[in-house]
């Protein structure tokens, strides 16, 4: 096991991260946080980039591929998309891609709403590992990390931080 | 043929019996204890070193689903357990299919029970024909033909009009009246005794007022009538303190307790195990406790096993479908020697309670072990501990809420007219 | 378990030697309903279940609430998943709420309306049960006229070794009815929050009721301190107190303080069996009007399983009024077997 190494600043790539999306994000996009770390995300970046840029928070617990083995988790909080999901630009937005697979899960989750004119991603770190063909559009930063430890970012009053942490079996 | 069985303990609490000794057994009968008799020369020797040795069981009440159920069970099959279980004489109820009414099906039943050469069956007869309750049983015929006593099984008797004629019939010739004591309409549709388990589980209710009520009809007429009553398959308190107080008040009357009742209640039904769903149901601890109490003061005479084979099909069902009934001629001694274990009542005293006291509600000459007397033995192992399975049971009936339990006293051999049909 | 359920199951419970020896069967007595990691396999009643388990279905249905106001009413969930609703009593209400639940889960829906055809036939409801299973059923909802029938189900799917199909008791006898417990104390949390602070009034034909028998386990368990048990002594169990209630014969002074008022529906066989006299009288002295809702705080709320008997066990005023969820109780009632059958699938 490897010790956990010093990860980067939250605060500092949230800010790289906005500066990239202010450069080319659509001025009518909506923002989709994944919760619970992209909906924070989502919600500092919709104050953080002029435009119209209305704030959704999904929840992809019911639409995970890992149910039959993991189960249902009963933590799950409601999906909130206020706006019209049909014709929508809309940037998803999480704080770590690794797999891939929460990203498949939201994008088909947000096409049970409605058909979207287009998805962009938006991640605050991106680590490598993919095992599924998605790619970020906007990134704060690439990681090389462990597969035996785990990025987290959480949430210390308002400010973000980012931590590895050993993966819990 | 000459059998010894050696150095056994032998308990005959009529006989104020209770002592290691040998035993003699010779053309069908017992001929001596202790030292042999003249010229005695042994074809069979049992080593009965550490074990028991009573007279056959008597059971009050087992059926062997001939006439009519033999898709349940076979005269082969149960009287093959009765003796399995160390009983050597049973009484078994009219409610064969057709019931026991009519003089030719009991002489068919007796002919066909005596050739399979195991335990001895007394036929008890229906009261009315067909148990229908309209009409009184020809009961002299009836017991010409061998009908030890006359019951209505399980059967409700509604019309207390009948029911007082047909004890004024029986009292007329001595003949023996057995009664359960059931009110038909506050048992109608129920499953379980009505109490705080049923309310849980759902089920409809028994009050035990259903009982006391019909025991309290029964005792009226009978103190009236002057029949010979003996009261069958007490469940309730209340009923053990009203014989209590009617064998006080000088009344005489016999009854007896189905041994399942003396070690479960209501709450042993569990997850609605069907094997549990038995007539009369099992009431609470309360109710129990008084069963148990009753049996070791003499209040109740009698412990039976109220045998009832019941196929697979009949108890794979939801609770309340299911045919009630439990198997238990191969437990009656193992569970009438928990009890007395639990209770301290001594062994004699306990075996008599299926041995010499049913012998004497039946009115035959079993249920002691004295000099002369037809040789029907049990010899058991009151330490041996053994697990309640199907594979176990000889019965055809593997329905036993006792399943997957371990119980104490295995038989170790059984003679029925000086014959060991049994072990050995 | 709680201790209101049977203590040792199958082994007998007598005498002072109560000993080592009457082990043996240890699996008979373990809860039917949790698998071998004391998580939820089948719902056959809420007595005994750990309130965690309880709570935990109650938070996993919040957000399937909110599935009705999207366009596709669907998540994936139970993609591939067959429920076989198994009705040997008819319910066109309850077997409706569970195909919609089971649908908006993605699972396969197939209805057997058994009553009339393989029992008429003979067959035994194991042997329907197996040829079930021997078809690719996951989950069975089953509704049946007899207590204790989704329980010997469950056995037997655990005794043959199939725990990965699930049982969905929707009703047995007077039993138990675990689903509408279930949205019963939802709607109650949702309107109330804090069970520990509640009085709440279970008004009718508590006797017969498994939907009675269900709210007042879950209610005992969640631990609302008081639970009333309110009508005649003909509509009341023996030793309904055992339950933990507490029994009122007079409405008025049941209703006084309460928080939530759940009516009864009264069927017209009672007044057959000698349990009262008319429906009338029954209105009297047990129908919820407004003047004796009046008894209760302002914000009581009042519920009803369904389907009503206006007039009977409640007024129209009342069933329309402001204090009545009955119409919240069927959606959240969608929501909360949603939960119970995403739960259950994982498991076993």
């Amino acid at each position: 096991m490897s010790t956990p190494a010093p990860v980067p600043d939250a605060e500092a790539l949230l800010l790289r991260l906005a500066e990239r999306m202010r450069a080319a994000v659509a001025f009518d996009a909506a923002f989709v946080g994944i919760y619970s770390g992209g909906a924070w995300l989502a919600e500092r970046l919709g104050a953080m980039i002029p435009g119209n840029h209305p704030v959704g928070f999904i929840d992809v617990s019911f639409y995970r591929d890992d149910y039959s083995t993991t189960g249902l988790k009963s933590n799950s909080r409601r999906t909130e998309l206020p706006f019209d999901v049909n014709g929508a630009t809309i940037v998803l937005i999480d704080d770590v891609l690794y797999t891939g697979r929460s990203v498949r899960a939201a994008i088909n989750e947000l096409f049970d709403f409605g058909r979207p004119a287009a998805i962009e991603l938006a991640v605050l770190v991106d680590r490598g590992g993919r095992e599924l063909p998605y790619e970020p559009t906007y990134c704060g930063e690439r990681l090389t990390v462990a597969t035996d430890l785990s990025i987290v970012l959480s949430r210390d009053g308002e400010a973000l931080r980012l931590a590895a942490e050993p993966v819990v079996r | 043929m000459k059998i010894a069985i050696t150095d056994g303990r032998l308990v005959d609490h009529a006989g104020k019996l209770d002592r290691v000794e040998t035993l003699y057994v010779a053309a069908g009968h017992i001929v001596a204890f202790g030292n042999a008799p003249d010229g005695w020369h042994a074809n069979r020797v049992i080593d009965a070193k550490g074990l028991v040795v009573v007279a056959g069981l008597v059971d009050l009440a087992a059926r062997l689903r001939e006439p009519g159920f033999e898709y349940k069970a076979t005269l082969e099959s149960e009287l093959h357990a009765a003796v399995a279980g160390g009983v050597t004489s049973l009484a078994c109820p009219p409610d064969t299919d057709p019931p026991l009414d009519e003089p030719g099906l009991v002489e068919m039943l007796k002919f066909r029970a005596r050739s399979h050469h195991q335990a001895h069956v007394y036929p008890v007869g229906a009261l009315t024909v067909g148990l229908q309750g309209t009409t009184l049983t020809e009961m002299g015929a009836l017991s010409d033909a061998g009908c030890v006593a006359f019951s209505h099984a399980d059967v409700p008797l509604l019309d207390t009009q009948l029911l007082r004629r047909a004890m004024q019939y029986a009292a007329t010739f001595g003949y023996r009246v057995w009664l359960r004591p059931s009110d038909a309409h506050l048992s109608r549709g129920g499953v379980a005794h009505d109490g705080e388990v049923a309310t849980r589980l759902g089920l409809p209710g028994i009050p035990a007022a259903a009982e006391t009520i019909a025991l309290a009809t029964i005792l009226t007429l009978a103190r009236e009538t002057g029949v010979r009553l003996h009261v069958a398959r007490l469940s309730a308190a209340g009923s053990v303190a009203m014989i209590r107080a009617a064998k006080a008040d000088g009344m005489a009357l016999t009854c007896d307790v189905a041994v399942h009742h003396l070690h479960l209640c209501d709450v042993d039904i569990g997850w609605f195990d069907a094997n549990a769903h038995l007539v009369p149901p099992l009431r609470t601890t309360r109710d129990r406790a008084a069963l148990r109490a009753g049996v070791a003061d003499g209040t109740i005479d009698a412990i039976c096993s109220d045998h009832a084979p019941v196929d697979d099909d009949g108890k794979q069902v939801p609770f309340g479908e299911a045919e009630p009934g439990a198997t238990g001629l191969e437990l009656l001694l193992p569970l009438t020697l928990k009890w007395a274990a639990e209770e301290k009542v001594p062994l004699p005293v306990a075996l008599s309670r299926i041995t010499s006291v049913p012998a004497a509600i039946l009115g035959i000459d079993a249920g002691a072990l004295t000099v002369g007397r037809q040789a029907d033995i049990c010899i058991f192992d009151p330490d041996s501990w053994w697990t309640v399975e199907r594979s176990a049971l000889k019965s055809q009936g593997k329905n036993t809420p006792f399943l997957g339990l371990q119980v104490p006293g295995r038989v170790y051999a059984t003679l029925v007219a000086g014959q060991v049909v049994h072990g050995g | 378990m709680s201790s209101a359920g049977p203590p040792q199951g199958a082994a007998p419970s007598g005498g002072a030697a109560r000993s080592a020896v009457w082990g043996g069967a240890a699996s008979a007595m373990r809860n039917p309903q949790l698998d071998a990691h004391g998580a939820l396999t089948h719902l056959l009643t809420l007595e005994g279940l750990p309130a965690d388990v309880i709570t935990g279905i109650l938070d996993t249905a919040e957000p399937f609430v909110s599935i009705a106001e999207r366009e596709v009413k669907k998540v994936p969930l139970l993609r591939g998943k067959a429920v076989f609703n198994l009705f040997f009593e008819n319910s066109t209400r309850t077997r409706t709420t569970f195909e919609i639940a089971a649908k908006r889960l993605s699972a396969d829906v197939i209805n057997l309306n058994i009553g009339a055809s393989s029992t008429s036939k003979g067959e035994t409801l194991l042997d329907t049960v197996d040829n079930l299973v021997a078809m690719d059923a996951d989950i069975f909802v089953v509704r049946h006229a007899q207590s204790g029938a989704p329980h010997l189900i469950a056995q037997h799917l655990n005794a043959h070794g199939r725990s990965h199909v699930h049982v969905v008791n929707a009703g047995d006898g007077r039993h138990a009815h675990p689903t509408q417990g279930l949205l019963d104390l939802y709607t109650i949390r949702h309107y109330k929050r804090d069970f520990r602070n509640l009085t709440v009034g279970v008004v009718g034909d508590v006797l017969h009721s498994r939907v009675a028998r269900s709210l007042i386990h879950g209610l005992t368990t969640l631990g609302t301190p008081e639970v009333r048990a309110i009508g005649p002594k003909t509509l009341l169990p023996a030793q309904v107190e055992a339950l933990g209630v507490r029994v009122f014969h007079d409405m008025r002074e049941g209703l006084r303080g309460c928080d939530a008022v759940v009516m009864l529906r009264l069927q017209n066989e009672r007044m057959k069996g000698a349990l009262l006299p008319s429906a009338g009288e029954y209105f009297k002295h047990y129908g919820l009007t407004e003047e004796k809702l009046a008894m209760a705080k302002p914000d009581v709320i009042v519920m009803h399983p369904g389907p009503m008997n206006r007039g009977v066990e409640i007024d129209s005023a009342v069933a329309d009024g402001a204090r009545s969820v009955i119409l919240p109780q069927v959606t959240f009632g969608i929501a909360v077997r949603m939960a119970v059958m995403s739960i259950i699938a994982a498991n076993g």
